[in-house]
């Protein structure tokens, strides 16, 4: 069983893609991609993740391929290290221990040495400098050599550039750019006019970037124009022009492998192509989403890749066709719809992309899909009030989806919208069912459908400002061309011209829980009739929730003047109440359990309870520094078995909340490295082998794998899939030169024996016709064994699991040298 | 409030702290005055000089070295639209314009030379050689043609192979080998010494993708390794290797016409000109600092015109611009200024640097010179006072009373109204004018005086005593004559003629108001001052280098005051035959270094009746009394000091007092002079009000509207 360990708040996924410039391999396949205190290396054909080299203990700030060996990689962390890693293995080949916080880094191929961005005295003062990086056999290798190249510059690695070959370095902060000459040892400085003169009032430097052939610096600045600074070695007799397309600050410029071209782009969201740096001569890529915030280029010439604002790389070809999008959980924007649990395929959903719902799979930490639910082109523009996706909602299992949409840019002028979705199970996706222009006169403070189970009706119900609430029913909207349903307006109810808050059902459907304001009224579903009414005069009531399954007569409202009350439906009266401060209170769809986020001064607690009784099964201080704002409980796929008592909530569910800076955590008892599957190492084998006839059978052999794996408990997997290579038959097969090998006709029974070794019973059955029962037979015997530590393999933990893939080997030799011996009696006798 | 009328205003002009009254301004918006659009310049860097020629025929010269002062000018002529220009042989200028002629100008003169034409119809281009002996003009018919410069001549050498259509531009190899033609859809490359064309470049038609319908090449450069660099009109500049005839580099730059193109002796920079008014530099940059490989590259765009750059010039350290909007953009090269002074600041001349209004102050009469006519305009006046700074309602319009047209197709090159207002007399080039004016209550009575001597052919200036009983004529055979007016007829009194061996014209003059003394000066020698009364030249001020741009003599003490185009004042006494002491004093401390670094020169001095220490003076952007009984500024003090709060006590005030009291309230400023001690009359041109009145220019999309 597994370790139960204290439980610890961990961030999952979700890191920024966007924080550094992407970096490509040299032969393109890859692009790598700075993610919190990760790498990640993504296929650029694929889009998907390939390896996660993890090592750093900090956030990572700089990655670059080893100039010297382009299958190696640098990168850079706040932990003061240098990592040097082989990303096709995904393996850390050297630490370099610098000390100080490391900002950025930059590496050249004539040098012993690369480049950091440390601050070391005042929390301004960023300089650049070379460490020499010790050559020495060791992991972990001290490199303390800094030597001072340039003071005073600003710390983002946009803002440095290296050009021709490392005979210069050009950096820009404020208002000037600064050249430094290794080889003279001289800097030239030259100046802009500032901020005084309104007419340049922008023309602070953004990015810098520097031609790759010739003697040229291209910089952007704030005003939107790019500036290429020539003949920059002489202080006086520099010259410049100016590209002026853009109408925002110049996020980002690079120049192409040839330096034919130049590209840029910023805030338009759209890339500039710059043919041989003429005004007039240039290209767009545009409606690209988001902000570019970086641009990069590969070193064979035939990518470019952008990083936006909202979390996504984007590869486009040379063409500037986009060809491939990585996409991670957008955090630009405002969460207003909460998180929410998709059931169908329960991905975490909420506000992604401006006007749009994303669903993003917590498994993989990959965006599935967005659904534009606004459905108008989005103008990026200062000052300009958008329509906001305010409210959204899944009902009857996922068939139906309810999203609200404000904008309001006076006082008077409220343009509301809802929209009901059904799942289409054809197309797989959301499908627009009915649109309700201004569904209440105010703003809409929630929704809920009905779900409970024998509810043949979908019920929807609406909360307004306007001190109504309205239930909405499907109803049938067929005509003489189609059959057709829509959600017309059922009933309307108000109390006391109260503005309507919040509301819940039941958890069988029955009743209706609807706050206005300080008082809590009860509706009965069937009848719209107000049943009942609890009023505390403890403030207005900022969440309300029904009891679950067996605590299904407990109604919970928590106020906005911290306190939370319990209500038992049967006898209308206070159950208990308690002082808290909540900022989240979220029932478990598959216990009892309710979650409360308080907000103290201190930082958030967690408090997990039964509404039946008042003290929590489960507190955690501190979950987090700052506000959370939303939170969420995922039904696992399987049930953990946490014996512990204070753990046992986290059986069923698995509970996410999100924070105002919006990072996504979660509780884990596992250390991180744990709960990453290695499917990645998996797909990297495939890649590296070649597709001739026997990686055929291969795939075929894996794809049984899996298949088995579905069926399988999940901690299993670990040991349940031998890696290919560690079969020494097929990596001798496929790791021996073709002139040593012997011939095909000895190698096949070897082969096939191989993959019956590591197979269970049942699957002998379903080897290729082709085997000849012979050999079926002598694999029966090994698969008894086989199946023997297999079933002691299922008892034990998976260090076990390891000794036992070593075992199989060591039986699988002992089959080989039979073999042996029988060929040379064959070899003879001919 | 901007409308015809002269609005009367009482500003406080200057500090009034130094018992300086307050004046009645005549702010005069009426002028409506628009100079014509510059069709060519031409740089001559042996003389440091540019010459101008502008769309009405009238050229300019201008020396780059007295601060861009515009010493000379030939008037213009309806028929002879120029269209090119060029300086050969060091001093020599020629033009050529589309009625067939090549026109030689006398710079000393200021007068044609002559006139010839060269039988091939209009002619649009014309190139010097390097060596200055030959002259090369493109016509219309499509073929260039080669004269000999002769010391007093040019001479027809002969035809090149004749082009389909008309030649717009030329250049010469620097070697004198070989000239390359830009016409209309190519460029030709001719050997000189064959005369025939070796290569034809075809431009490329497209435009943007769109296929125009003609490509004109309106400029080439031919540079000593071979390159010919064309402009043209789909916004193209071209680099070609005339050696193969090949494109070697297309730089699209513009969304139209690229008109102009100039390239700096050093061949390391060029400069072109657009019709969208904006103006690129190109350089050839080192593409990486360790290696000899240089490269064209454009470099910066300058947007100082709304029109059409017609032309450009490139002197060692600037970038001369020229185009429809009047204006002649000075661009000073920053890499190539050593020191910050006047060289070093961008400048805009857009305003002749001579007086184009005079004005009759006891009738309040001001007449205005056009190229073609003459108006004459009474100022309106007022019953109403205010307060300081009040703009005054007018009781009465001003009066346009008279519009005088010349006769013949030459442009007037001077004017003056005698301060009585009863005569005016104007020049052109051929003809002098004199009118008798009799004014019968609202009535004009205009009366030619005829029968003009034949001496009195062509002035270059006009002025009238102050009894206007004397009118003094500067003709441009450098002789001064003065002649007695009576009523209706007129007597010719004296000509003082020029100093032996000189021939150098009188461009302006000066007479004391109690008519006793004539102050003339020429472009570059000093000023002579004539004794009316004896008829005999009295003295000769000493030379200075910088030519003079105003004179005035002051009544009473007698007092010639010269105001040269490197922004200095002198003051000569003429009784004394020297320098008077406030001026030795204000040589010896130095003018406030802002006041040496003002954009235009000294066009106007004048005088107040009752105020023998002040001196009026004004430029284009600023009018200034110097009290000389004030301190004089120095480099600590501040030259334009701002009117003092009148809360603050006299000390104050009085500490801060010094002699150049300056007012920047009107300008551009054409004229302004003291109708009597409480009167002042300003005749302002703004430049919104030019504008209008030119072309529209080429639409250009601007971002965000």
């Amino acid at each position: 069983m597994v370790e139960e360990e204290s439980l610890r708040v961990v961030r999952c996924g979700g890191s920024e893609l966007n924080f550094r410039r992407a970096v490509f391999s040299v032969d393109s396949k890859y692009v790598f991609c700075v993610s919190g205190d990760f790498i990640k290396v993504y296929s650029t054909a694929t889009e998907e993740c390939v390896h996660i080299l993890q090592g750093h203990r900090n956030l990572v700030t700089g990655i670059q391929l080893n100039p010297r060996n382009h299958l190696q990689l640098y990168s850079c962390s706040f932990d003061g290290t240098i990592k040097l890693w082989d990303y096709i293995d995904g393996i850390l080949i050297k630490t370099f221990i610098v000390g100080c916080k490391l900002h950025a880094l930059f590496a050249l191929a004539c040098e012993d040495s690369v480049f950091v961005i440390i601050n070391k005295e005042k929390p301004d003062v960023f300089q650049l400098v070379s460490v020499k990086l010790p050559k020495s056999s060791s992991q972990e290798i001290e490199a303390k050599e800094l030597s001072f190249v340039l003071d005073y510059i600003n710390q983002s690695p946009k803002c440095i550039a290296f050009g021709n070959e490392g005979e210069y370095v050009a950096a820009v902060r404020d208002f000037y750019l600064s050249v430094y000459f290794f080889k003279k040892k001289t800097t030239s400085r030259f100046t802009l006019s500032s901020s005084r003169n309104k007419k340049h009032a922008k023309n602070n430097f953004t990015c810098v970037s520097c031609h790759p052939k010739e003697d040229c610096i291209a910089t952007g600045h704030r005003d939107g124009k790019i500036r290429l600074w020539r003949n920059f070695d002489d202080e006086k007799k520099y010259t410049y022009t100016c590209l002026h397309w853009h109408h925002d600050l110049v996020m980002d410029l690079a120049f192409s492998v040839t330096g034919s071209s130049l590209l840029s782009g910023g805030r338009e969201s759209v890339l500039v192509e710059w043919r041989e740096a003429a005004e007039k001569n240039k290209e767009f890529l545009p409606r690209l989403g988001a902000t570019i915030e970086h641009i990069s280029v590969s070193p064979a010439g035939d990518l470019f890749c952008t990083s936006h604002s909202d979390n996504k790389l984007i590869i486009i070809h040379r063409n500037l066709e986009a060809s491939a999008v990585i996409q991670g959980l957008v955090k630009d924007r405002n969460i207003f719809t909460g998180l929410m649990i998709d059931p169908r395929t329960k991905a975490l959903v909420l506000n992604g992309k401006p006007g749009h719902l994303q669903f993003y799979s917590l498994q993989s930490d990959k965006q599935l899909y967005n659904l534009d639910i606004i459905q108008q082109e989005y103008i990026n523009d200062y000052g300009l009030i958008q329509i906001e996706l305010t409210k959204a909602a899944f009902g009857c299992y996922g068939n139906w989806l309810a999203t609200v949409e404000q904008r309001q840019e006076k006082e008077t002028e409220l343009e509301l919208q809802m929209k009901l979705w059904t799942y289409n199970k054809k197309t797989q996706g959301f499908v627009l069912n009915t649109k309700v222009n201004m569904p209440h006169e105010d703003h809409i403070t929630a929704l809920c459908f009905c779900n409970a189970e024998k509810s043949e009706n979908p019920t929807l119900v609406t909360t307004s400002k306007d001190g109504h609430f309205k239930v909405w029913i499907l109803t049938d909207d067929s005509d003489i061309y189609k059959k057709a349903v829509g959600w017309t307006c059922d009933f309307v109810g108000s109390y006391h011209k109260y503005q309507a808050t919040n509301c819940c059902f039941s958890e069988d459907g029955s009743l209706l829980a609807v706050s206005f304001e300080e008082i809590v009224t009860i509706w009965d579903s069937e009848t719209w009739e107000l049943k009942c009414t609890f009023c505390q005069r403890a403030g207005k009531i900022r969440h309300l929730c029904f009891g679950r399954l067996t605590c299904s007569k407990y109604l919970l409202g928590a106020t906005e003047n911290g306190i939370l009350c319990c209500w038992n439906l049967l006898s209308c009266a206070l159950e208990w109440s308690a002082k808290l401060n909540m900022r989240v209170l979220e029932p478990d769809p598959n216990s009892e359990n309710i979650a409360a986020i308080s907000q103290s001064s201190t930082g958030s607690d967690l408090f997990v309870f039964r509404p039946s009784e008042p003290r929590p099964l489960y507190i955690q201080k501190n979950i987090s520094r700052e506000e959370v704002q939303w939170g969420v409980f995922v039904p696992r796929d399987v049930p953990e078995s946490f014996t512990s008592e204070a753990y046992q909530w986290l059986n069923r569910s698995q509970f996410y909340f999100l924070t105002k800076s919006q990072s996504l955590l979660t509780f884990s008892t596992q250390s991180p490295e744990e709960k990453l599957t290695p499917t990645s190492k998996q797909l990297l084998a495939e890649e590296t082998l070649p597709t001739t006839p026997f990686y055929f059978i291969l795939g075929k052999h894996r794809q049984q794998q899996q298949d088995d794996k579905l069926n399988e408990a999940l901690e299993d997997e670990l040991v349940q899939l031998p890696l290919t290579e560690n079969i020494p038959a097929i990596s001798e097969l496929l790791h021996t030169p073709a002139h040593v090998l012997p011939s095909a006709s000895f190698l096949c029974s070897m082969f096939i024996n191989s993959l019956l070794l590591s197979k269970e019973t049942k699957s002998a059955e379903e080897i290729p016709d082709d085997v000849s029962m012979e050999e079926e037979k002598e694999s029966v015997d090994s698969d008894e064994e086989n199946n023997f530590t297999e079933q002691v393999q299922d008892t034990n933990n998976t260090d076990l699991g390891k000794d036992i893939i070593h075992q199989l080997s060591k039986s699988e030799e002992k089959e080989l040298r039979k073999f042996r011996k029988v060929d040379y009696s064959w070899i003879t006798a001919l | 409030m901007w409308g015809r009328g002269g609005e009367r205003r009482a500003p406080r002009v200057a500090s009034p702290s130094a018992g300086m009254g307050e004046f009645k301004v005549h702010r005069v918006r009426f002028f409506n005055y628009v100079p014509s659009g510059i069709r060519c310049v031409a740089y001559n860097n042996q003389s440091n000089r540019l010459a101008v020629s502008r769309t009405d025929g009238t050229v300019e010269i201008y020396n780059l070295s007295a601060n861009y002062f515009q010493e000379k000018f030939f008037p213009g002529h309806e028929s002879r639209a120029t269209e090119a220009l060029c300086w050969a042989n060091g001093q020599r200028l020629f033009s050529a314009g589309l009625n067939g002629e090549i026109i030689e100008y006398d710079l000393q003169a200021l007068n044609i030379k002559y006139a010839m034409d060269a039988f091939g119809g209009p002619i649009w281009s014309m190139a010097a050689s390097p060596s200055g002996s030959q002259l090369l003009v493109g016509c219309e018919d499509g073929s260039v043609k080669l004269f000999q410069i002769t010391p007093d001549k040019i001479q027809f050498e002969r035809n090149f192979d004749r082009q389909k259509s008309r030649i717009l531009s030329l250049s010469w190899h620097p070697a004198g080998t070989h000239i390359a033609a830009g016409s209309i859809d190519y460029i030709s490359v001719f050997d000189v010494k064959s005369g025939s064309a070796i290569h034809k470049m075809l431009v490329d038609r497209q435009y943007m993708g769109v296929s125009k319908r003609k490509c004109i090449v309106w400029g080439v450069a031919f540079l000593s390794d071979g390159t010919v660099i064309s402009a043209d009109s789909a916004g193209k500049v071209q680099f070609w290797d005339s050696a193969t005839g090949t494109l070697v580099k297309n730089h699209l730059i513009a969304d139209a016409d690229v008109q102009s193109i100039a390239v700096s002796d050093q061949e390391d920079s060029f400069v072109v000109g657009t019709a969208e008014g904006t103006v690129f530099h190109f350089q050839l940059v080192s593409v990486t600092s360790n290696s000899s490989e240089k490269q064209w590259v454009r470099t910066k765009p300058f947007q100082h015109h709304t029109h059409d750059v017609r032309a450009v010039a490139h002197s060692p350290i600037a970038l001369i611009s020229g185009g429809t909007d009047t204006h002649l953009v000075i661009r000073p090269l920053m890499e190539k200024v050593e020191v910050k002074n006047y060289d070093a600041a961008l400048r805009k001349i857009t305003f002749p640097h001579r007086r184009l209004v005079s004005c009759a102050k006891k009738k309040q009469l001001l007449l205005f010179q056009f190229a073609h006519h003459l108006e004459l305009w009474r100022l309106g006046s007022t019953v109403a006072t205010g307060k300081n700074g009040d703009t005054l309602p007018l009781s009465k319009n001003a009066d346009h009373l008279l519009h005088l047209k010349t006769k013949g197709p030459e442009n007037i090159i001077c004017s003056c109204i005698s301060p009585c207002g009863s005569w005016i007399a104007y020049s052109t080039a051929s003809r002098f004018f004199l009118y008798r004016l009799n004014y019968e209550h609202d009535n004009i009575n205009l009366q030619r005086v005829s029968k003009m001597p034949a001496f009195l052919r062509s002035a270059l200036q006009i002025l009238f005593s102050e009894d206007s009983a004397k009118l003094f004529v500067a003709s441009n055979q450098g002789s001064l004559h003065v002649i007695r007016l009576l009523e209706g007829s007129f007597k010719h009194l004296h000509t003082f003629q020029p100093q032996s061996g000189t021939v150098e014209s009188m461009c302006l003059l000066a007479v004391s108001p109690d008519g006793n003394w004539l102050a003339a000066s020429g472009t570059s020698a000093g000023v002579h001052v004539y004794n009316v009364k004896q008829l005999k030249l009295h003295c000769t001020v000493p030379a200075y280098n910088f030519p003079v741009t105003a004179l005035a003599i002051a009544p009473n003490t007698n007092n010639l005051v010269i105001a040269h185009s490197d922004q200095q004042v002198f003051e000569y006494s003429i009784p004394d035959k020297q320098y008077t002491q406030w001026s030795r004093t204000i040589q010896k401390q130095g003018f406030h270094h802002l006041w040496l670094q003002r954009d235009t020169p000294i066009t106007h001095i004048s005088f107040h009746p009752k105020r023998p220490m002040h001196i009026l003076l004004h430029d284009a952007y600023m009018f200034c009394i110097i009290d000389k009984s004030l301190p004089l500024p120095n480099d600590k003090t501040l030259l334009y000091n701002p009117l003092p709060p009148t809360n603050e006590s006299d000390i104050i005030r009085r500490r801060t007092a010094h002699a150049f009291k300056i007012s920047k309230k009107y300008k551009p400023l054409l004229f302004m002079d003291l109708l009597d001690e409480r009167t002042l009359v300003a005749v302002e041109r703004p430049l919104d009000d030019i504008i209008a009145q030119l072309p529209p220019p080429i639409k250009k999309k601007k971002f965000g509207t």
